[in-house]
């Protein structure tokens, strides 16, 4: 029964996963060599996906692990523990990081966003997480860290593209910002 | 809107279809000045999601793009500063001398920009070896007490990870961990905790004062509490210390914590103590029971697992929490219902069973088969327990059987059919009929096959065996050429067994004498012809109970036969016989979750012998001894554990010899052994005439030596004893070369004697129908005699013995006696060394002790009187 007590460590999670609602990785971390090639990792993936992404269930025990999940649109998230760890941390760490996501996307957690600020949900997996060992557990903590947006730099140095990059960012009012600026351009 | 309908085939991905090369060639943007920032920023992106996506970079590639990005540097951005550290991080291992960025980041660890610092530092961590983490060790340990919490933590997981590979150097930062336990942050200390542990865990007391300190200072993260729990629970498994260790005082009081993780902690590590009694146990699953209302799947899930988990051991303690269990059966999670199903079917008495099968069939149409088979498990495993609620079960099974599935559910539930209809010979003819009416409508061919044999091994001997021959046939009109076959031999077997139904049986064989596929014609034409001969014997042989033989051994005497064509026909009792499988009689007593793993015992005890006959024969002494006839299956101990020499044997014996295997071990290991036998004396006629030495035997590395012993001429002079001694040259030797001196010493070593018992000439054989092999050998050499077993109180004891001393196979499931009964009668069954069938009834009666009435059969006279003597 030595096997059903987990050792002492800080090492708690495997890995953090963001599927979009094709099964397909938008973002996954492993921190231990439970799968060790992409390969193996995909196979995993694909076959995590397809417990998961009919039934709304919250907890899956899959080839061993306890894996946990929360779905929202079209994005999956996953933070996968040992089978023998404490369920509840895993859900702990699932949660802090959907809501550090949620509040870096400005609620609107769905793909599209997610990609166009992929660079903040890097860093925010990279807070939540460091190496399987849980770093930070508030979650406005880790959104606070991660998104500070540089709104400071002077306009000459952006381009248009850049503009309207930015624009987009905050996704309120994407397409009137585009249109505006269309117009001021034609003019 | 071009833009939009692009991103819509791409599904909405900007990052799809990246191009590897596209983006290290935009890497080098990184050189232009001015820094264009958002740019920079979003190829680092596609850099990172790239690696991500599992994409190769080569190194050189790889290498010039970081190279590139330590330009980034100049830059103050703080977002762009955070992804080159992420990049730094990921690119740590494909990229070459990484090292470079190490002063740029010691800069931004020591400076003022606290954004900087902490994820400063853990870059630094990942791109430091050992030879540069003298030179940052100072301002580590600054970062471990930094008052910025995020540094601090940073510092404290990196020092983690940096002490799997400099395990001496993290040590001598104990004092800032120290202090950095007592910080008002949650996650620091945490981060302490764990790296003081790391620091301190080979040290037993100093962990018990880190226990019993923070066990009493309340921690306030819930986490470090988690850990904290399981420190304590490592401490008490190791020291098997009793429940009234102030650890476990610790572990109750955490279930009465404000945090759900930590109380969950607490009471999963109390369950899964060595030894803990039902008192212990009581407030853990009170709390796991109140979890199980709780509206968080999670922990609704953790904590009927828990519970699933104590009722292996302590069903009775969950039977409190079985009202909220039966609650969550109808859970939406389907792992929580099938695991509160599966923990109730434990827990549950015989009376609360018709209503949890009511409850179960009402579900088990929306559940996956992955569930179901778990259900199918457990209701198996009940069904071993209550033997008497068998009616209800097979009714389940059987609704169950009809319902849509795939293979391996159908086969879950076909194997808890057969193993009941074998453990429970009440529910025999009910089973039989459910599988009866399955393989009217199977589309497995394998489950067929499999139901098709054990009807035609079952059935025939039911009060009407006549009803199955409808079922039977019907399969050879309509199936695939397999079942057919199989179909053919079941119908034989009634043949053969129930004269009344031959003609029929015949009639009917007849027919499939013009089947199209070619097995099932020759298993018809040969069937047809042993039965119109009406000789019982020949029905045992060929029908009944079919070959004995080992299939790998069968095989290759055959091909040595087809390669040195011989005048004489090949001898069938040449070929090794198979050993019987000891897991057979196991699977009833194992689990359900376990059979794989007898699968595989299995498949190991039947090659074993054949292993053993490979390694023989390419002894030259050996040679000319005839075919192997049994090894003995386990090893006999001839030395006490922890001696100077660890001895081991096993007896392999032939028609006329007996080859003793000594399997030796040298433990010390300044001293090497040669030229090493075994010698061994008997009191009879027991000649040894050959010895085989062990040339070397090192320290740790086992060796083998053979002893030849001849049997006596008198065949009925089977048993006796051997005096062993180990004889060898001692050499002494160096014990971290292991070279030995040149000179050596004659010694001796004394070990425990070797039996030579009735059950060592004698193969286990399993005869499917005993009653037709007791007819097939006759009375010609049969012996009856009486005993008084006096030492045997009970009929299972004694059923156990009279096995163990004859070493034969118990058949017709003999060697379960029925509770409650004073008489059974047991069958064995077996062959006798050179290939004599030899068949033992044994009639017991239960009076203050056993009274046994033998009669053993045997092609051989001899065979019979030493099979006799065996028990007096």
């Amino acid at each position: 029964m030595d096997t059903s007590v987990p050792e002492p460590s800080l090492y708690i999670v495997k890995a953090i996963l963001i599927l979009d609602n094709d099964g397909n990785r938008l973002i996954s971390k492993y921190y231990d060599d439970t799968y060790p090639t992409p390969k193996e990792q995909k196979a995993f993936e694909k076959s995590l996906f397809t417990k998961t992404h009919r039934a709304n269930a919250e907890i899956i025990m899959l080839e061993g692990l306890t894996c946990v999940y929360r779905s929202n649109v079209d994005l999956f998230f996953y933070v996968i523990g040992s089978a023998q760890e404490n369920e509840l941390i895993l859900v702990n760490v699932l949660n802090c990081f959907y809501d550090a996501v949620s509040q870096i996307l400005r609620k609107n957690v769905e793909k599209r966003a997610l990609m166009e600020n992929l660079d903040g949900i890097f860093l925010a997996i990279d807070e939540v997480c460091d190496n399987g060992i849980i770093l930070e557990s508030d979650s406005s903590a880790i959104s606070q860290k991660v998104s500070f947006r540089s709104d400071d730099i002077p306009l000459g140095e952006q381009t248009v593209a850049q503009v309207t990059h930015n624009a987009s960012l905050s996704s309120l009012v994407l397409h009137s910002a585009k249109e505006q600026l269309k117009w001021s351009l034609l003019k | 809107m071009r833009r939009d309908k692009k991103e819509d085939e791409d599904g909405g991905n900007p990052f799809y279809n990246l191009e590897k090369s596209t983006v290290l060639q935009e890497a080098r943007t990184f050189n232009e000045t001015p820094i264009k920032i958002r740019k920079c920023c979003h190829i680092l992106t596609k850099i990172l999601y790239l690696i991500n996506q599992g994409e190769h970079i080569g190194t050189t590639e790889a290498t010039e793009a970081f190279f590139a990005m330590t330009k980034l540097f100049q830059s103050k951005d703080v977002t762009l500063r955070r992804m080159v550290y992420l990049c730094i991080k990921e690119m740590a291992t494909i990229s070459e001398d990484v090292i470079i960025v190490t002063s740029s980041l010691t800069k931004d660890m020591t400076g003022k920009e606290d954004q900087f610092r902490a994820p400063a530092i853990r870059a630094l961590c990942r791109i430091t070896d050992s030879t540069m983490l003298q030179a940052i060790e100072r301002y580590l340990k600054q970062a471990i007490v930094d008052k910025v919490h995020a540094v601090s933590s940073a510092a404290l997981t990196s020092s983690l990870h940096l002490a799997k590979v400099n395990p001496d150097v993290v040590k001598r930062w104990v004092n800032e961990a120290q202090e950095a336990v007592s910080s008002d942050n949650v996650m620091v200390q945490y981060h302490a905790l764990g790296l003081l542990y790391h620091i301190r865990k080979s040290d037993r007391l100093a962990v018990t004062k880190l226990v019993s300190k923070f066990a009493k200072h309340s921690l306030k993260s819930p986490y470090a509490y988690c850990l904290l729990i399981r420190i304590a629970c490592k401490l008490l498994r190791d020291d098997d210390s009793g429940m009234d260790s102030p650890m476990f005082d610790f572990i109750e009081s955490c279930l009465r914590h404000k945090s759900e993780m930590v109380i969950y902690e607490a009471a999963h590590a109390i369950v899964n103590m060595k030894q803990t009694t039902a008192k212990e146990l009581a407030p853990a699953v009170s709390v796991l029971q109140l979890f199980c209302s709780s509206p968080k799947p999670t922990l609704r899930f953790a904590a009927v697992r828990t519970l699933n988990k104590v009722a292996m051991t302590h069903p009775a303690a969950v039977t409190a929490c079985n009202l909220d269990l039966e609650n969550l059966i109808t859970d939406v999670n389907r792992s929580i219902a099938t695991l509160a199903i599966t923990t109730l079917l434990k827990t549950g008495s015989e009376s609360s069973i018709d209503r949890l099968m009511k409850q179960i069939s009402s579900f088990m149409s929306e559940i996956s088969d992955e569930f179901k088979i778990v259900v199918v498990q457990a209701v198996k495993s009940l069904c071993m327990k209550f033997p008497r609620k068998h009616s209800i079960m097979m009714n389940f099974l059987s609704s169950m059987l009809r319902d849509e599935g795939g293979f391996e559910y159908k086969k879950a539930i076909v194997d808890s059919i057969i193993c009941i209809i074998e453990e429970n010979p009440e529910a025999k003819e009910v089973g039989l009929a459910h599988l009866c009416e399955f393989i009217e409508d199977c589309e497995h061919t394998v489950l067929a096959t499999r139901i098709l044999h054990l009807l035609g091994r079952e059935g025939p001997r039911t009060p009407q065996p006549s009803k199955y021959i409808r079922f039977i046939y019907n399969r050879v009109i309509l199936e695939s050429a397999s079942v057919r076959a199989a179909a053919v031999t079941a119908l034989a077997k009634f043949g053969g067994h129930c004269e009344e139904l031959m003609p029929s049986v015949i009639v009917l064989l007849h027919r499939s004498q013009l089947d199209t596929d070619d097995e099932v014609r020759d298993r018809a034409t040969f069937y047809v012809n042993v039965l119109q001969q009406k000789q019982a014997a020949l029905n045992s042989a060929y029908i009944l109970n079919g070959l004995q033989v080992s299939i790998i051994g069968l095989e290759r005497a055959l091909h040595q036969y087809t390669l040195e064509p011989a005048e004489k026909p090949f001898d069938l009792k040449s070929v090794p016989l198979a050993t019987q499988p000891l897991a057979e009689q196991k699977t009833a007593a194992v689990g359900p979750g376990e059979t794989p793993g007898v699968k595989a015992t299995e498949k190991v005890a039947a090659s074993r012998q054949d292993i053993y006959a490979e390694q023989l024969a390419a002894v030259p002494q050996f040679a000319n001894l005839g075919p192997l006839f049994k090894s003995s299956s386990m090893p006999l101990e001839l030395t006490e554990s922890e001696t100077e020499y660890s001895v081991r044997c096993v007896k392999h014996m032939f028609p006329h010899h007996i080859v003793f295997q000594f399997d030796c071990t040298n433990t010390l290991n300044d001293q090497v052994l040669e030229n090493v036998t075994v010698h061994m004396e008997s009191t009879e006629d027991f000649e040894v005439i050959n010895y085989v030495p062990a040339p070397s035997l090192p320290y740790d590395k086992p060796g083998i030596t053979y002893t030849l012993v001849r049997l006596p001429d008198d065949p009925t002079q089977v048993t006796t004893s051997f005096t062993c001694t180990l004889k060898f040259v001692v050499k002494d030797c160096d014990p971290n070369t292991g070279i030995p001196d040149d000179d050596g010493y004659e010694d001796e070593y004394v070990l425990e004697d070797v039996e030579l018992l009735v059950a060592d000439h004698v193969q286990k054989v399993m005869k499917p129908n005993f009653a037709a092999s007791w007819d097939e050998v006759a009375e010609e050499n049969e012996l009856e005699d009486t005993f008084a077993l006096s030492t045997m109180k009970t009929l299972p004891d004694a059923v156990k013995n009279v096995i163990q001393f004859m070493g034969l196979q118990p058949c017709e499931r003999s060697d379960k006696v029925a509770e409650g009964k004073n008489t059974h009668t047991l069958y064995l069954a077996g062959v006798y060394r050179g290939g004599h069938d030899v068949l033992v009834r044994a009639k017991m009666v239960l009076d203050d002790s056993v009274t046994m009435q033998l009669t053993v059969r045997s092609t051989d006279a001899h065979a019979s009187e030493v099979i006799v003597s065996a028990v007096g």
